[in-house]
């Protein structure tokens, strides 16, 4: 994928979003730090231009939320950011690449301490397989198979294995 | 063991710390990344439920040998909104009265399966000695004799670097009793590591027998330092000093020495004051001054729980294998 593809993926993933939340003000898009900051930006632009209304953007940074806490070196890469209260509110959790699964199940606890939730949505740049915990995306940038040992990266620029890019 | 062996454990496999006895250890750069950590902290403290499962299953320990308010709560405080479970020692009610030796102490208290364990005494050296005789267990020094007092120093840094943008470059004074502050110690070495220029204000007989290798000018004319200053940080003035005739008064040592309304009034645009507690009001800072806007002494106290949930979190949660260490 290049970025004009990657242009045209969030472009559809922020309609989907608008299909099944008509009304942007019950909605908040938090990005996963780091990597999903970018798109979770570029979505609630989207939304907003899309409904006419802002949308709620945050961050969220899952470190201390990890089950991997003592197995390897786990540090915030920024601190969280979320400006509202999220209780009643229909959270779409971004982030670029969806792997095991483990991000997003302590993205999911994390929530859980700034309020109830309506409902969480998942939206992810690249599904690139090999689930560990029973968690799917809802909005989906690109399926992309891959081997357990190689590097996914997406960014505005495209989405890249190891560092030969995806046709 | 030997002293090699005993800094060798002061490390672990990866390199990270494994206890934090005095600034040193940190240096700059470690100092930078608890910084860095503790925004990550206020934020959490800043939450309805100002709690993360980080430590889950850690157990903290504080021994206290010296009475202390401010420092053990704020410890305790951060290893529960880490989620650790925290036992508390007091030296009053323990085996220590009936004669129990401070290592036999210190390994029972160990044996019970503690993951850190937070020491302060009053004489320097001691947290020093505990990390010699633990076999697992992080040891973090709050506060020993005349010594150091590690995150006190660190929750400045933090305070000064919230309120300024950073340390580089600034002129911080220390006034009051420099001799007798581990407060003092730490904060001249964090401080002088992080870029600012440093002033020790104090009568001669309150200041170290040598400061030779001590990174700060000093200054006996705190009315000529205090307009430059842009933290004028005061010490606790112990009453005890006037008794030891190292003082002729404490009206003298306010007259001479401390931050009246008057001298704040000479503080430029911008300045803070800060006090790492408990303040005497009216002794080495007016009682009005603490409750002015220049004051950071309650954000001190505030960013003192977020820095000490960055330093544990470094210690036992950030990956550090305790077990190769």
């Amino acid at each position: 994928m290049d970025a004009e593809d990657v242009r045209r993926a969030t472009w559809r993933m922020a309609h989907e979003i608008v299909e099944r939340n008509p009304d942007p003000s019950q909605l908040a898009i938090i990005g996963l730090q780091t990597g999903g900051v970018w798109l979770a930006e570029r979505l609630a632009r989207i939304v907003g231009e899309v409904t006419g209304g802002d949308v709620e953007m945050g961050t969220l940074d899952v470190a201390f939320y990890r089950d991997d806490i003592g197995l390897r070196p786990v540090l915030p890469e920024a601190a969280t950011h979320i400006p509202v209260d999220l209780t009643g509110t229909t959270v779409v959790l971004v982030d670029d690449v969806l792997f095991t699964g483990r991000t997003i199940r302590a993205a999911l606890n994390a929530l859980g301490d700034y309020g109830r939730a309506r409902a969480v949505q998942l939206a992810v740049m690249v599904d690139r397989g090999h689930r560990e915990l029973p968690i799917r995306p809802d909005y989906v940038g690109k399926n992309l198979p891959t081997r357990r040992d190689e590097m996914v990266d997406a960014t505005e620029e495209g989405v890249v294995i190891g560092d030969v890019q995806v046709p | 063991m030997t002293a090699t062996q005993q800094a060798e454990k002061r490390t672990d496999a990866t390199g990270a710390p494994r206890h934090l006895l005095a600034i040193d250890d940190l240096g700059p750069e470690g100092i930078g990344e608890v910084m860095r950590l503790t925004d990550s902290f206020v934020e959490v403290s800043r939450r309805p439920i100002p709690k993360v499962p980080a430590l889950r299953g850690k157990t903290v320990a504080s021994l206290f040998f010296e009475d202390s308010t401010r420092t053990r709560l704020s410890f305790e405080t951060a290893a529960r909104r880490l989620s650790a479970d925290v036992m508390t020692f007091s030296a009053g009610s323990s085996s220590l009265s009936k004669g129990e030796s401070l290592r036999d102490t210190v390994l029972t208290v160990e044996a019970m399966g503690v993951d850190a364990m937070v020491v302060r005494h009053s004489a320097a050296g001691v947290p020093t000695q505990v990390a010699g005789w633990v076999r697992g267990a992080s040891v973090v020094n709050a506060g020993d004799g005349w010594h150091e007092h590690p995150t006190q120093a660190l929750l400045d840094c933090y305070t000064i670097g919230r309120r300024k943008g950073g340390l580089e470059g600034l002129r911080i004074a220390i006034v009051g009793d420099v001799r007798h502050s581990r407060v003092a110690r730490s904060c001249v070495t964090a401080f002088a590591g992080l870029g600012a220029h440093v002033t020790l204000v104090s009568p001669p007989t309150l200041l170290p027998a040598s400061l030779a290798g001590w990174p700060v000018e000093v200054s006996h004319d705190f009315d000529s330092v205090l307009p430059k200053l842009d933290v004028v940080y005061l010490l606790r003035l112990q009453k005890e000093r006037m008794t030891e005739a190292l003082l002729p008064s404490l009206r003298e040592y306010t007259a001479t020495y401390g931050l009246t309304r008057r001298r704040a009034e000479l503080l430029a645009p911008g300045a803070i004051v800060m006090h790492p507690g408990p303040v005497n009001r009216g002794v080495e800072v007016a009682a009005e001054v603490v409750d002015m806007d220049v004051s950071a002494v309650t954000e001190q106290v505030a960013n003192g729980v977020a820095v000490r949930m960055a330093v544990l979190y470094l210690l036992l949660g950030s990956g550090v294998d305790l077990a190769s260490a």
